[in-house]
């Protein structure tokens, strides 16, 4: 009877997970020691971690398979959902949001990451997204005494919902007009000559950047991001910059690569304008924030803009290059946030720029590590940052998209002035109050992994960059 | 039988419909509504075309639709009751505190 | 073919037409021709024949909201086991384990719910 059952192999990772999650969150009334929760999560993520690096094959019926394109993603994923556990035991502590819910719901949404990036369904991707977002959307909204986290979780739930109807109207047509769902078939269909310029199929394109578009926060479709960033409690906020970013991309990847890769023209049409949009406008509006966690947010979203340059390279190079980018991506922004939560205390929230000011006098070491994930944010050589877009802008040239690189540069440069900003209050101004800051051991390791990230990948990033291009080899026919 | 497009039409007009409420109404309960229309009017089109296919599928799609929709509702409305009970508003354009 | 489909629908178009015009005629003629006597008790809000009592846009506890956004959540999740029933037949074992699963989440959810008092009054 049981050996009737088809295998589950290749989902054990996430059945882990979500059993984990649900024993933790039915568990939080009876366990007094709150940081059991924060030690299971890094274990079960670890194990996460290695499982997936051990299971492959499809399941479901083929709907969901754990190839190496997958492995990529879960591997940031996981390495994001440790490192943000890791920040989260002394800054939820001090705002009082340290429960066994917490971890249950960032374990969720790891597994709806998991199974967009491993989708080869679109309603299995559809899924995915949902339960990522459904879980970051109370996540965002955990600090409900504060009137802020609502108000921005509000604005993300309502936007959120939004595209999500955009993206089920996007996967409708596709399926309307090839009559499956399943992302290699269609791969095929959309090859018949006369389907790849059929005009529902380039409507269902626009709605598919659409949808994605306000996932990653690319401009337009950024309006929710700067609150909701701002509003969250900044453990969260780390995540939500990272987590349902890659998600984003690797879902981008799926549909827009491995579906509709022969109606390229298409949809790079729709990418490249947002592309120029979004970095330009992230690097310009970062400039007049004073909020560090509004900067960080505009930043993400310039990020997103230069990510963006290796799916509208539309090459396999390309690909492994955006996925290069999200990496190296994750250790700098976790970074920085890690940084921003140190100062957090019960009264004061730490979070204005002029609060950095003279930071290199009364913590040097502070000041030093925030110093090293600023650079890379800016891309200045001896970081990841410069790595990852050396490798996007190389990508989008070789794709022959000359002029947007041009103007690729042209918005680096200008976002690199509000970085710098913190740089110079950091280093060349006098401390005006002695700010105390609030280490545990956890986010010093945290922090720990993140400098050794961005330092190391920056100087030997061969690995990471051949593992990306080997795992992206089977999405491009 | 009534042709698939014309309740491709339908659902185009439905899903603008909730889309245009949901852009120009600032109301959170009838932007929520806005969005169920907007699912619904996609399912619409997938029912149609499940049924113009013979698939099952199209079908299924929409029993995950309709979960979807529902965790969807019970977190908005989780959200708008706590934002009731804090501010006594429930119009988006009356939440100012973060500048955006 | 689908002319004549749509030839079929014209007897329901033409009721429909007639039924429409006939109902706001009635309406309309009410409101131009009817007498008008109004008095206080006119302009109450109907409760069961009864003096009414409060405003009629009242505010509930909050406890029933509660109490319907599980009862949503819960009760959509109904919807995944009709078409199981339907095809159990045919899938066999492999069903019923993938029922148990799905129970067994529901469950999971229940118990967070009870465990936090959410199915509590007061």
């Amino acid at each position: 009877m049981w050996s009737s059952l088809p295998s589950f192999v290749a989902v054990y990772p996430e059945i882990l997970l979500v059993v984990v999650a649900s024993i933790m969150a039915l568990a939080d009334r009876w366990v007094k020691l709150k940081d059991v929760f924060a030690w299971i999560t890094i274990a079960t993520s670890v194990i996460a971690l290695i499982m997936v690096f051990a299971v492959e094959g499809a399941v479901f019926g083929n709907s969901y398979a754990a190839d190496t394109y997958g492995l990529f993603f879960k591997m940031i994923f996981l390495l994001a959902l440790i490192m943000v556990t890791l920040v989260s035991p002394g800054y939820n502590r001090m705002v009082g949001i340290h429960f066994g819910e917490y971890y249950a719901l960032l374990m969720f949404a790891v597994t709806g990451m998991m199974l967009m990036a491993s989708s080869k369904d679109l309603i299995l991707l559809f899924l995915g997204l949902e339960l990522m977002s459904l879980s970051v959307y109370v996540l965002a909204a955990l600090l409900y005494s504060d009137l802020r986290s609502l108000e921005g979780a509000m604005k993300y739930f309502l936007l959120g919902a939004f595209s999500s109807a955009f993206l089920l109207l996007a996967i409708t047509f596709l399926y309307g007009l090839t009559g499956t769902t399943y992302i290699d078939v269609i791969a095929k269909k959309v090859f018949y000559p006369g389907l790849a310029d059929n005009t529902a199929l380039l409507l269902s394109a626009a709605l598919f950047v659409v949808a994605f578009g306000f996932k990653v926060a690319l401009v337009p479709f950024h309006m929710w991001s700067p609150d909701a960033y701002e509003g969250a409690p900044t453990s969260v906020t780390a995540f939500m910059a990272v987590g349902p970013k890659a998600a984003g991309f690797a879902a981008m990847g799926r549909v827009f690569i491995e579906a509709l890769y022969n109606a390229r023209v298409d949809w790079v049409e729709y990418l490249i304008p947002l592309a120029l949009v979004t970095m330009f406008v992230g690097a310009i509006l970062a400039v007049v924030q004073t909020n560090i966690k509004r900067l960080l947010a505009y930043s993400s979203i310039t990020h997103a803009g230069y990510a963006v340059l290796g799916i509208i390279a539309a090459s396999r190079e390309g690909m492994a290059a955006t996925m290069l980018y999200l990496f190296l991506y994750l250790f700098m922004t976790i970074g920085a946030f890690s940084v921003v939560t140190l100062f957090r205390q019960k009264d004061f929230l730490g979070e204005e720029i002029t609060d950095y000011q003279g930071l290199s006098k009364t913590h040097p070491w502070v000041a030093l590590v925030m110093l090293i994930f600023l650079f890379s944010l800016v891309g200045i050589p001896p970081t990841a940052g410069f790595i990852g877009k050396f490798f996007v802008f190389k990508a989008a040239y070789e794709a022959g998209h000359h002029l947007l690189v041009i103007g690729a540069v042209l918005a680096s440069a200008i976002a690199a002035y509000p970085y710098l900003r913190i740089v110079m209050l950091m280093y060349m101004k006098e401390p005006e109050k002695d700010l105390a800051v609030n280490v545990t051991p956890y986010v010093f390791a945290g922090l720990i992994i993140s400098v050794v990230g961005v330092l190391i990948l920056g100087v030997y990033p061969e690995p990471v960059i051949n593992f990306a291009r080997t795992c992206c080899a089977g999405l491009i026919p | 039988m009534i042709p698939v497009s014309w309740f491709v039409v339908l659902t185009l007009f439905l899903f603008s419909i909730g889309a245009l409420g949901f852009i120009v109404r600032r109301n959170v309960i009838i932007m929520l509504i806005c969005i169920e229309i907007m699912l619904n009017a996609v399912n619409i089109s997938l029912v149609a075309f499940g049924r113009a296919l013979e698939h099952t599928v199209a079908h299924v799609l929409v029993f995950f639709v309709i979960a979807v929709a529902a965790a969807e509702a019970a977190i908005g409305l989780a959200l708008v009751v706590l934002l009731f009970k804090k501010t006594r508003e429930v119009h988006m354009d009356e939440f100012r505190l973060l500048k955006g | 073919m689908e002319i004549s489909l749509s030839l079929k629908y014209i007897p329901i178009l033409i009721t429909a037409l007639i039924v429409f015009v006939i109902g706001l005629a009635m309406v309309i003629i009410n409101q131009v021709l009817g007498p008008k006597r109004p008095y206080s008790e006119k302009y109450l809000a109907y409760e069961c024949g009864l003096p009414p009592t409060g405003e009629t846009r009242h505010r509930f506890d909050i406890k029933f909201y509660a109490i319907a956004i599980l009862f949503a959540v819960f009760d959509v999740e109904a919807v995944f086991l009709y078409p199981w029933a339907i095809t159990f037949d045919q899938i066999g074992f492999f069903a019923y384990i993938e029922m148990v699963v799905f129970i067994a989440l529901l469950l999971v959810a229940y118990f967070y719910a009870w465990i936090r008092g959410g199915f509590q009054w007061d």
